[in-house]
């Protein structure tokens, strides 16, 4: 835990040495303000309600978490101090819960900068609170969940552009698995099973469901267990792979 | 302090380490040689745990590396080959983050840092970040980095590599003063270091022990050890030659160099020190001696002999 901590701090603050937090943050901002108001309709629509600001998160999240993930483990493959770090008395686990860890409390510091828009709608009007919690909450989680995915990845390879985007591809595949366009594709021969389970899967199913206000056990079941797979084939990919 | 049976690792088809043998105790410093290739830093990879052994085991303080790894971790010292740090850091804020994994914490901390900096003297670069320091800079940081924790047991793999002349005479110094309580291990490409800093060397090719001793057992093994060089004046050379080849205890002589007006005449023992009564017979038959010098043998070349021989008869 405490291995944990000290590594996910190096991590986060690594963030901050170079221009990149700094890039990622405006340009995230941008994006969601941009999207809200423009493709959402967010005055157009006449509700008080954060609905078209949320409603882009999977697709940003799909581009952007990703390259956030891929430096957790590609930089250190290339740079070789991972294998300064996995000689210091730390478990692997420790490591790969610190870097995700780091990673993640960056895209939460990136949404909590997203702030002015929950004040804004309070004051053209009188939204749910408890909707726009909820949606925060569904998106840190999911922001999670592509991290999970994205981090993995970048264990597989010293190249943070191959990370990228074999890493966006993989999120791509989770987020799709619920549009009907891919299950139109499987819907004629696979079986009904497999279908429901490619729905089930799907990240926008559950965000979705979050969106509605309502934090439903299962959806948060799904990106926790979502994230401690990948985290764990993110220890696996590290253990096997670290000397290659 | 160190122990290894039977380590062995292999990559796909190649064998990068087959079987070594070895034990190293506190106090001694081991030379690890051998060419590029031979398994030096696979060995040391697996003994720092970075890399499990395919078959075998390593045991530093009585605890192995496959099934205690961080126990391990914690009572060693690494330099990884190319002395790799966190670029985007600071040489201060790398040590600092380096102790709290270790485990040292508030007051111990800085002490420990400073103690570190001090001993390989980077005072001046403490706030720059490290990837704007220069080879030899960022060497002695990761440096810093392995002595931080007083370890027992230091693995350092090419230790003074990049570091100009007096840096290197530094470092080793630094290595023969931390020496004592320690069982240290480093890696080399240079044979004077061995001979400078080590207690014990071993040399290693193709991934197998051939030869294990001290600098000063391995230099005995040159065909050159013994051998005597003495300069002559042309007209007197023949006159040595035939005198030195009557002599008993001597294995062969020859010219090796004739210039304009002297002859260097090299003389190989059969045996033990020749020096003395090489240097009687010449006085007593009147010969005239312009220099005189024992060869203590290059490492260089024993090196190159077990390297390529001993390499040859394991293909």
């Amino acid at each position: 835990m405490r291995n944990m901590l000290i590594i996910a701090r190096r991590e986060f603050l690594g963030y901050f040495a170079t221009p990149l937090a700094l890039v990622f943050i405006v340009i995230f901002l941008a994006l969601t303000g941009a999207f809200a108001f423009y493709v959402g309709g967010f005055f157009t629509r006449g509700y008080a309600d954060l609905t078209s600001f949320f409603a882009y998160h999977p697709w940003l999240f799909l581009l952007l978490v990703p390259a956030i993930g891929m430096r957790l483990w590609a930089e250190e493959r290339k740079s070789g101090t991972i294998e300064l770090l996995m000689t210091l008395p730390v478990s692997t686990l420790d490591a790969v819960i610190g870097k995700f860890a780091a990673a993640w409390a960056f895209c939460g510091l990136a949404l909590t900068l997203t702030f002015p828009m929950w004040v804004t709608v309070n004051i053209l009007g009188n939204p749910d609170n408890g909707v726009i919690l909820a949606s925060y909450i569904g998106s840190f989680v999911m922001a999670g969940g592509y991290l999970a995915i994205s981090a993995c990845i970048s264990a597989l390879t010293a190249n943070q552009v191959i990370a990228f985007i074999v890493g966006a591809t993989v999120c791509f595949l989770f987020t799709m698995s619920g549009a009907q366009l891919v299950l139109n594709f499987f819907q004629g021969w696979a079986p009904e099973i497999i279908v429901e389970v490619m729905r089930s899967m799907s990240f926008l199913t559950h965000f979705d469901a979050i969106t509605k206000g309502v934090i439903d056990l299962k959806d948060i079941a799904y990106f926790g267990s979502l994230i401690a797979l990948w985290l764990y084939l993110n220890v696996l990919a590290v253990e096997t792979r670290k000397g290659s | 302090m160190i122990q290894l049976t039977r380590l062995r690792k292999v990559f796909g088809p190649l064998t990068a380490v087959d079987g070594i043998d070895m034990t190293v105790r506190q106090g001694e410093v081991l030379g690890f040689l051998g060419p590029n290739g031979a398994g030096k830093s696979t060995t040391m990879k697996m003994v720092a745990g970075f890399l499990a052994p395919t078959s075998g085991t390593a045991l530093v303080d009585g605890i192995d590396v496959i099934s205690n790894p961080v126990e391990v971790k914690r009572r060693l010292g690494y330099l990884p080959e190319g002395a790799p740090c966190y670029g985007d850091m600071t040489p201060l804020t790398f040590l600092r983050f380096i102790a709290e994994i270790r485990g040292i914490d508030g007051k111990a901390r800085e002490a420990a840092v400073a103690a570190a900096v001090e001993k390989v003297a980077i005072e001046g670069v403490l706030d720059q970040s490290i990837e704007t320091l220069s080879k030899g800079f960022k060497r002695r940081v990761g440096l810093a980095q392995a002595i931080l924790h007083n370890p027992p047991v230091l693995i350092l793999d090419e230790p003074t590599d990049g570091l100009d002349p007096n840096q290197k005479h530094q470092v080793r110094e630094l290595i023969r003063g931390m020496a004592a309580d320690k069982a240290v291990v480093i890696s080399t490409h240079i044979l004077e270091e061995v001979e400078a800093v080590c207690t014990r060397a071993v040399i290693i090719a193709k991934g197998r022990l051939l030869a294990d001793g001290t600098p000063a057992e391995l230099l005995a093994r040159s065909p050159l050890h013994n051998a005597l060089r003495i300069e002559v004046d042309n007209a007197g050379a023949d006159a040595v030659l035939d005198d030195v080849r009557n002599m008993p205890g001597i294995a062969a002589v020859e010219l090796v160099d004739a210039g304009a007006d002297v002859s260097v005449i090299r003389i190989r023992s059969a045996a033990g020190s020749i020096t003395i009564d090489v240097a009687a017979m010449l006085k007593s038959k009147g010969h005239r001696v312009r220099d005189l010098a024992t060869e203590k043998g290059a490492l260089d070349a024993i090196f190159r002999e077990i390297t390529i021989g001993g390499g040859a008869s394991h293909a």
